[in-house]
């Protein structure tokens, strides 16, 4: 529950930073559908988690910090936020924006880009999509008809 | 304010930090996913910032001139967003599986009976 609320703020996060199809996908991907299948596991499995781990917090959490703390460092080099002469916004952006327009014909570069020049990469995304479904068919059906044949005989 | 100019990646950092603090932290399988969750959202939330121009808008076309955000990060978050939500059900009917052969969800008691299989 908490999850589907955490996904429904970084959703509205995504439409302060303008990406507002990202944001579409974050609050029914994210917020809907993961919710689902979350709550739909701790129905099939349990929702009481058993008495607290036996390690120690301190161990991961001094490897956290210290991963964090190079992360930090690493920021130190990198464009600061929100500047439009990020070396981010020079190659290819220029022309989707100015040319898409015409060559697709929809205003929206992101769909042009998503359905067009990517199409091979949406293409390989639905492959995985697909990979994945059917994963989740076989883990789950088949545990299903696995029980149903050990009840048989009884 | 070159200092306060990096806080998109701090925001990104900690929040990584808290998703890889759960998975290796917390024994519960779910929790795990949960926490790997976390992790990519703050990844999406790296790349989406910084496609941000101060002062611009979303990148829909319109015949005014206008500054737009860069739709390349955009793009590839959307396709990460699906991907995602493909891995954690897989991860998620994983642990279903998993529930149903051992009856427990949480990794040292998974461990203590393949030892017990195992004498």
């Amino acid at each position: 529950m908490l999850f589907g609320i955490y996904s429904l703020v970084s959703a509205s996060l995504f439409v302060i930073l303008d990406a507002v199809d990202v944001a579409f996908t974050e609050a029914s991907v994210g917020a809907g559908v993961s919710t689902v299948f979350m709550l739909g596991t701790l129905a099939l499995t349990t929702s009481r988690e058993k008495t607290p781990a036996a390690h120690k917090p301190l161990l991961p959490l001094l490897v956290v910090t210290i991963t964090g703390l190079a992360l930090v460092y690493g920021t130190w080099d990198i464009p600061p936020y929100g500047d439009p002469a990020n070396p981010i916004h020079h190659h290819l952006v220029q022309r989707f924006i100015e040319d898409s327009p015409q060559e697709i014909g929809i205003p929206n570069v992101v769909t042009s880009v998503l359905a067009s020049y990517r199409g091979y990469d949406t293409l390989g995304e639905t492959t995985v999509v697909f990979t994945a479904a059917i994963g989740v068919l076989v883990l789950v059906g088949g545990a299903r008809r696995r029980r149903s044949r050990k009840d048989e005989p009884k | 304010m070159q200092i306060l100019g990096h806080y998109n990646y701090w925001i990104f950092i900690i929040l990584m930090m808290c998703g890889f603090y759960v998975v290796i932290s917390s024994g519960n399988l779910v929790k795990k996913l949960v926490g790997l969750n976390i992790f990519q959202t703050s990844v999406f939330i790296l790349y989406i910032s910084m496609g941000k121009i101060i002062g611009g808008t979303a990148p829909i076309v319109i015949n005014q001139p206008v500054v737009y955000s860069n739709p390349m990060p955009h793009v590839l978050i959307l396709t990460a967003i699906v991907v995602g939500i493909a891995t954690t059900s897989l991860g998620l009917a994983l642990v279903v599986r998993i529930h149903e052969a051992y009856g427990t969800i949480e990794e040292d008691e998974i461990h203590a009976q393949n030892e017990e299989e195992a004498l």
